[in-house]
């Protein structure tokens, strides 16, 4: 191995095809990330507030939300790639049954489509996990604080945004990172769901599946690239720990305001 | 505190809300254990239904062809010797990290932390050479040793934080009537922190059981290869035989799947427990 000091970089953000295809993974990473804090995040909560109101069979309802979270990502996209499959997947066959057959489509083999169908699958996996995380942060809130709000007439949304929410920030902080990191380390999925070549066009190609393509030579008959992939690999580094060092000093912000 | 009219409507529709979460969390490991016991015709004509007779053809061929049995016993392994060597080592670094004051003891602490915060997989490049350099291309050896470096880190944190608030005077006591520091961490500590090692197994046991990056990477031969790596293989050639790619990935997501269910108390607890720390 010989030293080529900043080459690789060179090569990775200002030669074709690598640029396109690593400014094409870093968008596709973050559109990840976007669709999942809306698919996971929001319904993790809605999902912790609903297990939270001392309902009947809320232990059952736990258990079960909880179950994907414990299941492969890989072989978790293997079923989901059969359901989905367009000629005898489930997932057309009930939307034929009840009269929506103009939205069946080639879910995976469409550009527009298959990112956010990823997205969808990874956030069934993975909502389990941040409701629990959700629940022992509304657990945590003492009760007499809704007794307070109550007697002054808070109801409903006034309730959450002012009584629930202010303590949850923390955990909706962790959520954050946590689903930052979880995209950024991204491949298995991706690799079941539409193989490392990233899907039709490179719609679903990510910063894992390029970095595996480039460093490893997954298809397409190339070269193994060990540099630039360690290049990319070093990019991915940036991006996470730019967004680990803001959460740190967000959560250092707040823990001095709380003093 | 009573409940109004309202109150009850809107039980009514979180239970809804829940019913519906948990349908679609089921419903695909309904079809998948379903689809896998029926024949390739009836995938075809009753795609919705229970399977009208029990089909096992799928499972016979997965279970005495294709090769399952090796991926379960490497799987198997691979998670047991990884699990072992990790608590024994991260209790070994967490008791004079937690309960002996050194210089340097906070540098190394976070030292071992920090790893908690960055992905393996960005190293990949650099842990494919020092594997190579050292001859355990292909060995069931090369995953191990990655794992248990893999969750150090997480680990060390959960054990330490948990030594930390237990009493001194426990160790003090067995200090004064002679009992060496392997005794005292063996003989009293191991047995005290049983709860925080059962997190720290169940928090390692998902994503070591789990884990295809680093064997897609480090593995080429079928007599090594874990479960999800010999899935993946198998799913590619068999992907039109729906009968039996449903076989193999119902064996594949059956152990997890009871595990959880009979300590899904413990999953829980041990799984977010870890998340919170990290």
């Amino acid at each position: 191995m010989t030293f080529i000091g900043l080459d690789n970089f060179r090569r990775l953000l200002l030669e074709e095809p690598y640029s396109v295809r690593f400014f094409n993974a870093v968008g596709n990473t973050f559109e990840f990330f976007a669709y999942t804090m809306v698919f996971q995040n929001v319904t993790a909560l809605l999902l912790a507030l609903a297990l939270t109101r001392g309902l009947k069979f809320t232990g059952f309802f736990r258990t079960v939300i909880f179950i994907p979270v414990t299941l492969s990502l890989l072989m978790i996209g293997f079923v989901w790639t059969l359901m989905l499959n367009p000629n005898i997947g489930v997932i057309n066959e009930v939307l034929t049954m009840i009269g929506l057959e103009n939205l069946t489509r080639a879910w995976l083999g469409s550009e527009t489509w298959a990112l956010p169908v990823v997205t969808m699958v990874n956030a069934w996996q993975y909502t389990g996990l941040m409701v629990m995380l959700f629940v022992a942060g509304i657990q945590g809130i003492p009760e007499e604080r809704y007794e307070a709000a109550r007697i002054d007439g808070a109801r409903g949304w006034a309730m959450f945004r002012h009584i629930t929410l202010p303590p949850l920030y923390p955990i909706i902080g962790i959520v954050t990172i946590m689903t930052y990191m979880g995209v950024f380390n991204q491949f298995d999925l991706v690799y079941a769901m539409v193989g490392s070549t990233g899907g039709p066009r490179y719609s679903v190609d990510v910063l894992g599946t390029f970095f595996y393509r480039t460093a490893f030579g997954g298809s397409g008959g190339q070269m193994p690239q060990m540099g630039l992939g360690a290049a990319i690999a070093t990019m991915t580094f940036l991006f996470i720990a730019v967004a680990v060092c803001f959460f740190l000093y967000l959560s250092h912000l707040r823990a001095k305001g709380d003093r | 505190m009573v409940k109004g009219k309202k109150d009850k409507l809107l039980d009514i529709f979180i239970y809804l809300f829940l019913i519906i979460a948990a349908f679609i969390v089921i419903y695909p490991l309904f079809v998948m254990v379903s689809t896998s016991l029926k024949t390739n015709m009836e995938v075809l004509v009753n795609p919705f239904g229970l399977p009208t007779e029990f089909n096992l053809d799928g499972y016979r061929y997965v279970l005495e062809v294709a090769g399952f049995p090796t991926f379960f016993r490497n799987s198997i392994i691979i998670t047991a010797v990884s699990l072992f060597v990790l608590l024994l080592v991260s209790v070994m670094a967490s008791y004079p990290l937690s309960r002996f004051t050194f210089r340097g003891n906070r540098m190394i602490y976070f030292y071992f932390i920090i790893g908690a915060m960055l992905p393996a997989r960005l190293a990949t490049v650099n842990m494919y050479q020092i594997i190579n350099a050292l001859g355990l291309f292909d060995t069931l050896f090369a995953l191990i040793l990655i794992y248990i470096a893999m969750t150090i880190p997480i680990s060390i944190f959960i054990i330490a934080g948990f030594m930390a608030e237990l009493p001194r005077e426990l160790d003090e006591s067995a200090r004064i009537d002679g009992a060496s520091d392997s005794r005292i961490l063996f003989s009293i500590w191991v047995p005290l922190l049983r709860p925080a090692l059962a997190t720290v197994a169940i928090f390692n046991f998902i994503p070591i059981w789990n884990e295809f990056f680093f064997p897609l990477i480090f593995i080429s031969s079928d007599q090594w290869k874990p479960l999800p790596l010999g899935i993946a293989q198998f799913f590619g050639q068999y992907q039109s035989d729906w009968p039996t790619a449903f076989a193999a990935l119902t064996i594949a997501i059956l152990p997890p799947l009871i595990f959880y269910l009979m300590a899904s108390k413990h999953f829980i607890k041990g799984l977010t427990a870890g998340a919170l720390k990290g």
